[in-house]
């Protein structure tokens, strides 16, 4: 019996075609000319850089995979995979906040109605908006569909009271897309709303300080009695689940991206530090057990680039179990991108765990990877339960 | 109006750059090309005049081997409308005066209303293009601009010499070069990427230029031989005695660096 599906993953995209090529470039520039410089600074300073973040916007980077008719750039998965790979070189905290923003302007364009897309989608697409995702709560993390926060319809509006948890650029940002409960327990009593960041009953809580991804603001928001328009209730009540996952199959590739960005520019860092650092009368680069470290790095880098193309390309071609395949790529380039990361670390020795050298940096952010857009545990058991159901 | 910008194919201003001992040319194979940076400022300064009126277009004319097609692609990535590729092999080991020839003849019919190139290109570094063209041609020259402005039939800009800042302006058409002074070029954005495809690409041989290749100048200027530059010469070491300080700035001072 084969894994999963008796149908092969797609055929990982060994070769990109020109066009990809030249994305990869103009965003290697974009990341190392409007990123890179700052990154160490905006992670000490606590800064998130909305004006840097517009002018991102300006390129596409607000709708790569949203439609062109709503102001999107209309790029394939497995493009956004290659772009947030190569965004996330110049600041993994920068590139996955985008990637939020993203899974927010994807949500609209594929779920709202024609008004909506017209009314919400081309200023995120410009990122004259930005977006904030909204799901998880104090008491429902991986439990996500416990969550509960209350919509209830009064007339031609909804009343949404609760708290949600962890809200990446809450805050700071324009447009917050709630998960809330309409109806009964579990997945199918849950709702999507459109939310602006004015709107009556909404506020948020204090800027956490934490460990990580300290360049974009990560607050609660609270919906004290918050009154949305039943007109901008995203699609029916009961489908807010299901919407919600599927944002996060795409969420968590564009998560796997970053973390392969963030431990490939530690590992060549790192590759740059040994050959050039000396040690008992030789570069380090000379001593064996350094190369084995290098070449583990590599290879565990090249195998999750490998599944996260592979699982790109099965959002694209609607493979029958792309949450599967996106939580294999989640989890594997997660582990082993901070695996690689902490290995940079080590490598640098002294100055590795300095500020200045960016590296300490890298592996904060990526450490909260293993834990967001669903826990590797969680990744998992949606992987096992996969394979379980086929052989029932 | 129709703004035709030169634009080269250049090795990467920041890797190795090697000429050929053989030959005396420039190794194109030894580094990767990029859009040479200053041309990528004409082009922004083209592209901006653009942006503030939608009916400008913009042609980007870049002259060298099959694969300067990707400074091409590039132009056109960032907003380019259509481009123009002037390529044969006769014209490997062009100099200025061939180059300088060879896109005047493109130009002549062109209906360029504005021609810009940059001040001189990163790799060569001559200089000489932009005024050998605008004589080619018999259209006033504009070299060494910062701050274009077209206005009313007229190009202006400010020209920055050691001691003043003249303001020069000319009728249109006319020949301006730029400088770094220039803004930095714009990224191509992933629309403009995608959508470089699908904008016309016009390859022109000699022949087509009507200059035949027997009858091209040949280049008037050929290396007769090059070397790489020598290995840095042993400096003087200063041994900190308590009086290193004073002798660096004496060797400063001395050399007239500070």
């Amino acid at each position: 019996m084969t894994l999963l599906n008796d149908a092969p993953m797609a055929a990982p995209a060994h070769a990109l075609t020109d066009e990809q090529a030249a994305l990869v470039d103009m965003v290697r520039d974009f990341a190392r000319h409007e990123l890179e410089p700052h990154a160490i600074e905006w992670d000490r300073t606590k800064h998130f850089p909305v004006d840097v973040i517009r002018g991102a916007g300006e390129l596409g980077f607000g709708g790569i995979y949203v439609s062109e008719d709503v102001g999107g750039a209309g790029l394939t998965r497995a493009d956004a995979a290659l772009i947030f790979e190569e965004l996330a070189k110049g600041d993994v905290t920068i590139a996955a906040y985008i990637s939020i923003h993203n899974m927010v302007a994807w949500m609209i364009d594929t779920f709202g109605d024609g008004a909506q897309r017209e009314r919400w989608v081309p200023r995120l697409a410009s990122m004259e908006h930005l977006g904030s995702y909204c799901l998880t709560e104090p008491d429902a993390g991986s439990d996500a569909a416990a969550l509960s926060t209350r919509a209830v319809r009064d007339g031609d509006e909804y009343v949404l009271t609760g708290v949600k948890q962890f809200i990446s650029g809450a805050g700071s940002t324009d447009v917050y897309i709630v998960m809330a409960r309409t109806g009964e327990p579990g997945p199918a009593g849950i709702t999507a709303f459109i939310v602006p960041s004015d709107a009556a009953g909404l506020s948020f809580g204090a800027n956490e300080v934490k460990m990580g991804w300290n360049a974009q603001p990560t607050r609660a928001v609270i919906l004290d009695g918050v009154r949305v328009p039943a007109a901008d209730r995203l699609g029916g009540e009961g489908q807010g689940f299901t919407m919600a996952m599927k944002a996060l199959n795409g969420g968590r590739l564009n998560i796997a991206a970053c973390s392969l960005g963030g431990a490939q520019w530690a590992l060549d860092r790192a590759v740059q530090h040994i050959r050039t650092r000396r040690a008992f009368g030789k570069p380090l680069s000379e001593q064996q057990s350094l190369v084995f470290t290098i070449a583990d790095m590599e290879t565990e880098l090249q195998a999750a680039r490998l599944l996260l193309r592979s699982a790109a390309q099965s959002i694209d071609t609607g493979h029958p179990d792309v949450a599967a395949h996106c939580a294999m790529a989640k989890r594997f380039a997660t582990d082993v991108a901070f695996t690689a990361a902490n290995a940079a670390l080590q490598l640098h020795g002294g100055y590795g765990y300095l500020a200045e050298y960016g590296i300490e940096k890298v592996v904060r952010d990526l450490r909260v990877h293993q834990i967001l857009e669903g826990t590797n545990e969680i990744m998992k058991l949606i992987i096992g339960r996969s394979v379980l159901e086929k052989a029932s | 109006m129709r703004i035709i910008v030169l634009i080269k194919h250049v090795p990467d201003t920041w890797e190795e750059r090697v000429l050929d001992p053989a030959t005396g040319r420039l190794d194109r194979s030894a580094s990767e090309r990029v859009v040479d940076e200053i041309t990528e400022r004409a082009l922004e300064a083209a592209l901006a005049l653009k942006d503030s009126d939608k009916s400008i277009e913009v042609v980007a004319l870049t002259m060298g081997p099959g694969e300067s097609t990707g400074a091409i692609k590039k132009a056109l990535s960032m907003g380019a409308d259509s481009g123009i590729h002037l390529v044969d092999d006769a014209l490997a080991g062009a100099d200025a005066m061939t180059t300088a020839a060879t896109i005047a003849a493109a130009l002549r019919d062109a209906g360029a209303d504005l021609i810009i190139a940059g001040n001189e290109s990163t790799d060569g570094r001559g200089g000489m293009l932009p005024a050998m063209l605008a004589e080619h041609l018999g259209l006033p020259a504009l070299t060494f601009i910062s701050d274009l402005v077209v206005e009313g039939g007229r190009v202006r800009g400010e020209r920055a010499t050691e001691t003043a800042t003249s303001v020069v302006s000319a009728a249109l058409p006319a020949v301006v070069s730029i400088t770094e002074g220039m803004p930095e070029p714009r990224f191509p954005s992933f629309k403009g990427i995608m959508g470089a495809k699908k904008k016309p690409v016009a390859s022109h041989s000699l022949a087509d230029l009507g200059l035949a290749a027997d009858a091209t100048p040949r280049a008037a200027s050929v290396v007769l031989s090059c070397e790489p530059r020598p290995g840095r010469t042993g400096a003087e070491p200063i041994v900190d005695d308590g009086s290193a300080g004073q002798r660096l700035a004496d060797y400063l001072a001395q050399q007239r660096l500070v």
